[in-house]
């Protein structure tokens, strides 16, 4: 791994690529990390339908590759290794990974966000025999059969709705007696015949043998606890930041979010938050791209005095 | 070179190989397989001579998906001598991958 780069971007993401294309395409040197492949969270996104320029849509995993593509075009760097430290504090900032450490003179953090846990016993070692994150991934593997859906926003209902269409019986258990979910999404789950919701409910445990069997469940208004059989559990509670590693270094918002305003400066001079990992009203890719973009202008400018 | 593992070939190409097997399930309706098929082409180069990586599409191979455990995809299992040790269930980064690898085989150079 080269060992210097004016720009080390941490994370391969729309935000991530996007900081590396206007960076780059300013003159600076630019390296991107990324622990996996090109793209986060929108690269497992087969269709992407919100953002602008793609008339019947487009796959969030090609999408990605092409941001990268265009980024590498300009002369950015992608490396493949997982981080494992930062010192974002002197100059110039030292990010440690598990490929070597590399040197920057200004860090973009653009790690994205992964789907919340549960947080119940055994959800991890049920992971693979019952419990999942991911409808479109794992939703196959319950065709058939009865699974319930925890979460009650977009991706919950976007959940409800693909596992409508293979499993027999699918419950979308929320903790309120409304979804948040965009009224795009209510009347297809009100028109599916499989799909029963279950309001008012909190899932206080999992119960399972080898693989998941069912959930004890507690209704929040009468305080009665029910169990429900079941052969998946599809949980779509939100998303939490991906900021453990620069928690001690970098301000952070009580859910975890890096603070940094339109302009992407963290609290830490040099450092710089772009897309989802930042505060902001509206998470979405073009957001996300967006904050690259801008991040790039006041990495220039910083450079410029440091 | 990641070599494409079937029904007929499974034999020959992993349980009575000479060297390490890396074996992905997959299956192309599989999102995270996607994510992790980049990662895998770079590894496939990178152990080159080493261990060999081959795949396997449970869509295509309903034999295997059932002598498997595939109830989670992608799934990762590294055969030595005709036998596996613990799967690595979508791993969520290369890094993790390597390191589970290093684990069982210890010259595998990574």
């Amino acid at each position: 791994m080269e060992k210097r780069y004016d720009v080390v971007v941490v994370g391969g993401g729309p935000a991530g690529y996007s900081a590396a294309l206007y960076c780059v395409r300013a003159g600076l040197s630019v390296l991107v990390l990324e622990m996996l492949s090109a793209g986060g969270q929108m690269a497992t996104t087969s269709q992407v339908d919100n953002y602008p320029g793609f008339d019947s849509g487009v796959d969030g995993f090609e999408l990605a590759e092409k941001m990268q593509a265009g980024a590498e075009r300009f002369g950015a760097v992608s490396e493949f290794a997982e981080v494992t430290g930062m010192e974002l504090g002197g100059q110039p900032k030292v990010i440690h990974t598990t490929d070597g450490t590399v040197e920057a003179r200004a860090v973009v953090l653009a790690m994205g966000a992964s789907p919340r846990k549960m947080g119940l016993p055994g959800e991890a070692e049920l992971v693979g025999r019952g419990v999942a994150y991911c409808a479109a991934c794992d939703g196959m593997y319950y065709k058939g059969k009865v699974v319930a859906v925890a979460g009650g926003g977009n991706s919950a209902a976007a959940d409800a709705l693909t596992l409508s269409k293979l499993c027999k019986k699918v419950y979308l258990i929320h903790r309120r007696d409304s979804l948040r979910a965009d009224p795009v999404y209510l009347e297809p789950l009100k028109q599916a015949g499989n799909l029963e919701f279950v309001w008012n409910t909190q899932i206080d445990a999992l119960l399972h043998g080898e693989k998941l069997t069912g959930l004890a469940l507690t209704d929040r208004v009468t305080g009665e606890h029910s169990t429900m059989s079941c052969d998946g559990l599809f949980v779509a509670i939100g998303r939490d930041p991906n900021t453990a590693l620069v928690q001690d270094q970098v301000e952070l918002d009580d859910q975890g979010y890096l603070i940094a305003d339109e302009t992407t400066r963290t609290s830490v001079p040099g450092v710089f938050a772009a897309g989802d990992v930042r505060t902001k009203p509206l998470r979405q890719i073009v957001t996300a791209a967006a904050d690259g973009a801008v991040a790039s202008k006041f990495v220039t400018e910083y450079l410029r005095e440091h | 070179m990641i070599e494409t593992i079937t029904q007929e070939n499974f034999k020959e190409k992993v349980l009575e190989a000479d060297g390490p097997v890396l074996v992905e399930l997959w299956a192309p309706w599989c999102v995270y397989c996607r994510r992790l098929s980049p990662a895998l082409d770079r590894l496939a180069v990178k152990l080159e001579g080493k261990i060999a990586v081959g795949k396997i599409n449970v869509d295509e191979q309903p034999e295997l998906e059932r002598e498997l455990d595939a109830s989670t995809i992608p799934a990762l299992y590294l055969y030595q001598q005709g036998a596996h040790g613990e799967k690595l269930v979508a791993p969520s980064s290369q890094a993790q991958v390597e390191e589970w690898i290093a684990d069982q085989v210890a010259d595998a150079g990574i």
